[in-house]
């Protein structure tokens, strides 16, 4: 692994140690609440490492659900990595199986995020494996940490810090927004469908995700397939 | 909690782990059509504007301005050339200033 490389990932995923500093510091204080030991909640930031499936398995766990439908909603909800994954792998260095194995447990929302809008026009393992290591470092101490101390934060403190991950991928989305319509347009086709898929109840969040991200990519794809250079003057540029 | 539990989170984290290593290994080194690899391309940008929208209305419950107010200062910090982390501190601080005197 390259020394460099896996410092440029350090950095490069410093954001979303940030990012999940007051995420990880809410779940922990939540899962107290829940009941969950330190040690209970901890294991699940180091085993699962998935955000939104943890915060939801905790108000199934207070409801009392059936542990099974909590693994099957599970499921459900990170299903959509599965998308993330399969558009990662073409974007990253060749590299033995095992390797791809150990950074695919790190891939989430955000690290996915991160590693592909990079620049690079291939991203290599070594830069793959400082963005994870950093941001899973955060998403497990900060856990702990909010397990121990959450309740003594002060309130506008946590309220304000609950909006972290959504500035986190606002800005993941602007600059690659600017002087190019395509991303304009996936992003905002796919927030229009799940909106439609949530206001309507008609999926539940793990499906309407998968969804919308699905369709809009798709469809984006065929209309630019169909219609081609007529729309893209100002990507070609970009991509030149 | 007890044992009941510890089988839960295994299960939790088989499922979470199966989606995220089968398309970078198994299926891993099969030609892909252009078609296909230009919807995967497409992915990370259709999947933020799916995980912003709407949830960001709902990072605080019944209220939302502070999701709106948020999402507004990170885009205006965002669209000014900052970096990503100044994104993140300067929404979460604009939200601590609105939360203080709200």
């Amino acid at each position: 692994m390259e020394r460099s490389e896996f410092n440029n990932g350090l950095r490069a995923g410093l954001s979303i140690a940030i990012g999940y500093f007051p995420v990880a510091l809410t779940f922990g204080l939540l899962a107290k609440t829940t009941g969950l030991s330190l040690f209970e909640a901890t294991a699940m930031s180091i085993f699962v490492f998935a955000g939104a499936a943890q915060y939801i398995s905790l108000s199934l766990i207070t409801a009392g659900v059936d542990p099974f439908l909590i693994v099957m909603n599970t499921f459900i909800v990170n299903i959509r990595h599965f998308l993330m994954t399969a558009s990662l792998n073409e974007k990253m260095q060749p590299a033995p199986k095992p390797v791809k194995a150990a950074y695919a447990f790190g891939v989430t929302d955000e690290t996915f995020s991160v590693i592909a809008t990079s620049k690079q026009e291939k991203v290599s393992s070594g830069h793959a494996f400082g963005v994870i290591v950093i941001a899973y470092g955060s998403w497990v101490v900060f856990t702990a940490l909010g397990h121990v101390i959450g309740a003594n934060l002060p309130l506008f403190l946590q309220a304000a810090m609950s909006i972290a991950l959504y500035a986190l991928f606002i800005a993941l989305l602007v600059p690659s927004m600017e002087g190019n319509r395509k991303v304009v347009l996936l992003a905002s086709v796919a927030a229009i469908l799940h909106c439609i898929f949530y206001y309507t109840e008609l999926l539940s969040t793990g499906w309407a995700i998968l969804a919308s991200t699905l369709l809009s990519s798709v469809l984006i794809e065929l209309l630019y397939v169909k219609y081609g250079r007529a729309l893209i003057p100002v990507i070609e540029k970009e991509e030149s | 909690m007890g044992p009941t539990y510890w089988w839960m989170l295994f299960g939790m984290a088989l499922v979470t782990y199966i989606p995220r290593m089968i398309p970078l290994t198994i299926l891993d080194g099969k030609k892909l059509p252009p078609l296909v690899t230009g919807i995967l391309s497409n992915i990370p940008y259709a999947v933020l504007g799916a995980l912003i929208f709407p949830a960001v209305f709902y990072v605080q419950e019944g209220n939302i301005f502070f999701g709106l107010i948020g999402a507004v200062t990170a885009f205006l910090i965002a669209i000014f050339g900052f970096g990503l982390m100044t994104v993140v501190l300067g929404t979460i601080g604009v939200l601590a200033i609105y939360s203080l005197f709200m």
